[in-house]
């Protein structure tokens, strides 16, 4: 049986770049547009970037029974667990502790999920960086979107252990909307600048694995700001505890004080700036690094 | 719009930084002699391009020969807007697609039904074109029933066929082209020549990079012989491939 091409067949895909031009001009200036370029093609291709993102989770998950709710049920028994051993170690009461330690693993575990990731951000998509022209802020976003989508399996433990135990955070919780949107921008910024430094020099991803374990136990996940005492100020300092405390206070019906708050968006602040030089510096050298 | 690619003093340094460097350099010194320098921060470069100078227009068939680590292949990529010159300039107007690697981002853990809807969007094509798309893939690639189930599974042959429809199911104005489209089995390679051949009539511009002179002189216009990241040759292919051949 001869194959024969139909007219009807041929596919001509539309041109997002009528006429690629790369000039090595190292002004800062031209590779600024060129890193503006890259965030518009990123716009542009959004249904590509949520399609990697969700065959990251489904390929995780292919041929289980339960799918991505192993990662419900995983994070429901670590919450559970956790919640009575600390209330008994901390000798605390079980109907105040567990809606804080549930809603601390949850947030920590995306936390941390989505730093360790942004190492391999560029590295696991080496073949795909060198054989077709994708914005590179795609592969960030990718990995943003791919540890939402774990994050909203893990919220349900959340929704369990309040209606339980009938905790609410009332209006105050609606603090935590910004807070998260501000997450979700500083995330991206946070995966590319993680992500480049890591394809550029291979000693980090070890290095931030460490840092990660170090700063779960510093940074008020397990145990809450109060029993510091006299020390509850410094927490302020840690970017970790500040930028969790934005969005897990208001959840519990606390307003967060304002160092907190001027801590969580003067770090946010400084991490968009970073990436973004870096983003401008780099982005055409990733395909050469990784 | 009409196609066009003006490539003009371009340049292009590999850095090498992972690995073992020691060895690593070793075997770069061996492979690419005379073309490995450190530059201003002692990190080692291998120069990959160098005053790549040409201007192609819409009709245009250009095959480009010389040896393996010749900067063939890192033109291609070049063109394609994969690696960014750090000399010169180059700018290529009109649709553009790069068969560079058999398996372009293809995953073996995906069926191909999903490796197809990717493919797509990676071309931007609107989701009644993906369908289309898959169609025509799965029709020429003859996947069956295999086109829901994992390419993990599929036969070595399925997967080239695979690879191969893909690649060729996505019509451009300016195609690049890396050699290794010339693989699989003998049944597939007529019913392939065919589709291939139409893709290129297809395009308004054709780079192609090949091993075998017979391919050139059937296909190319113009032929550049490129030999440590420089052109070595320029101008009718005959005339460029007799040069090439006495040389090797």
């Amino acid at each position: 049986m001869g194959y024969r091409p139909r007219m009807s067949m041929t596919l001509h895909a539309p041109a997002r770049e009528p006429v690629l031009e790369l000039s090595a001009s190292q002004s800062n200036l031209s590779q600024a547009r060129l890193a503006l370029g890259d965030l518009g093609r990123l716009f542009q291709m959004w249904r590509l970037c949520w399609s990697l993102a969700f065959l990251d989770i489904t390929l995780r998950y292919r041929g289980s029974m339960l799918g991505p709710f192993w990662l419900t049920l995983s994070t429901a028994i670590m919450v559970g667990s956790m919640g009575f051993l600390y209330s008994a170690l901390f000798h605390m009461d079980m109907h105040s502790y567990f809606p804080f330690i549930a809603l601390s693993i949850v947030l920590w575990n995306f936390i941390n999920t989505l730093v360790n990731d942004s190492c391999t951000c560029f590295t696991a998509a080496e073949s795909l960086i060198r054989s077709v022209r994708i914005p590179i802020s795609l592969y960030a976003v990718r990995v943003v979107l791919r540890n939402l989508m774990v994050l909203a399996h893990n919220v349900v433990v959340i929704v369990v252990v309040d209606v339980s135990l009938s905790a609410e955070p009332g209006w105050t919780g609606l603090l935590a909307i910004p807070a998260f949107l501000m997450w979700i921008v500083v995330g991206v910024a946070l995966v590319l600048l993680l992500g480049t430094l890591s394809a550029r020099f291979r000693d980090i991803p070890p290095i931030i694995a460490s840092v990660m374990q170090m700063a779960f136990f510093v940074s008020g996940v397990i145990w809450q700001p109060s029993q510091l005492k006299q020390y509850e100020y410094l927490l302020a300092l840690n970017p970790f505890f500040s930028l969790l405390e934005v969005v897990r206070a208001p959840l519990l019906g606390q307003v967060p004080s304002l160092p907190i708050y001027a801590s969580a968006i003067g770090y946010s602040a400084f991490l968009l700036v970073t990436a973004s030089l870096l983003f401008v510096r780099t982005r055409g050298r990733i395909a050469f690094w990784v | 719009m009409a196609a066009e690619i003006l490539a003009r003093d371009v340049g292009l340094d590999f850095p090498l930084y992972h690995g073992n460097a020691r060895s690593l350099k070793k075997t770069v010194i061996r492979n690419v002699t005379g073309r490995m320098g450190a530059d201003s921060r002692d990190r080692i470069v291998v120069q990959a391009l160098r005053d790549v100078n040409f201007h192609l227009k819409s009709g245009d068939r250009l095959g480009l020969v010389g040896r393996n680590g010749a900067g063939k292949t890192t033109l291609l990529r070049t063109l394609a807007g994969i690696y960014e010159p750090q000399h010169g300039v180059v700018r290529v107007t009109g649709t553009l697609n790069a068969l560079l690697d058999p398996n372009l981002g293809m995953n073996s853990e995906l069926t191909g039904r999903e490796n197809i809807s990717l493919r797509g969007q990676y071309h931007g094509l609107s989701r009644p074109q993906i369908e289309q798309l898959a169609e025509d893939v799965a029709s020429f690639a003859n996947l069956g029933e295999f086109l829901d189930l994992p390419v993990r599974i599929y036969s070595s042959g399925m997967v080239v066929r695979l690879g191969f429809a893909l690649a060729t199911a996505i019509r451009p104005q300016v195609l690049l082209m890396d050699e290794w489209f010339l693989a699989g089995d003998a049944n597939f390679l007529e019913k392939a020549r065919d589709r291939l051949e139409d893709m290129v009539r297809g395009a308004e511009i054709l780079v192609l990079s090949s091993h075998i002179p017979q391919v050139m002189l059937d296909w190319c216009t113009r032929v550049i012989w490129m030999d440590d990241g420089r052109i070595r040759a320029d101008g009718d292919p005959g005339e460029v491939l007799h040069q090439y051949l006495d040389a090797a």
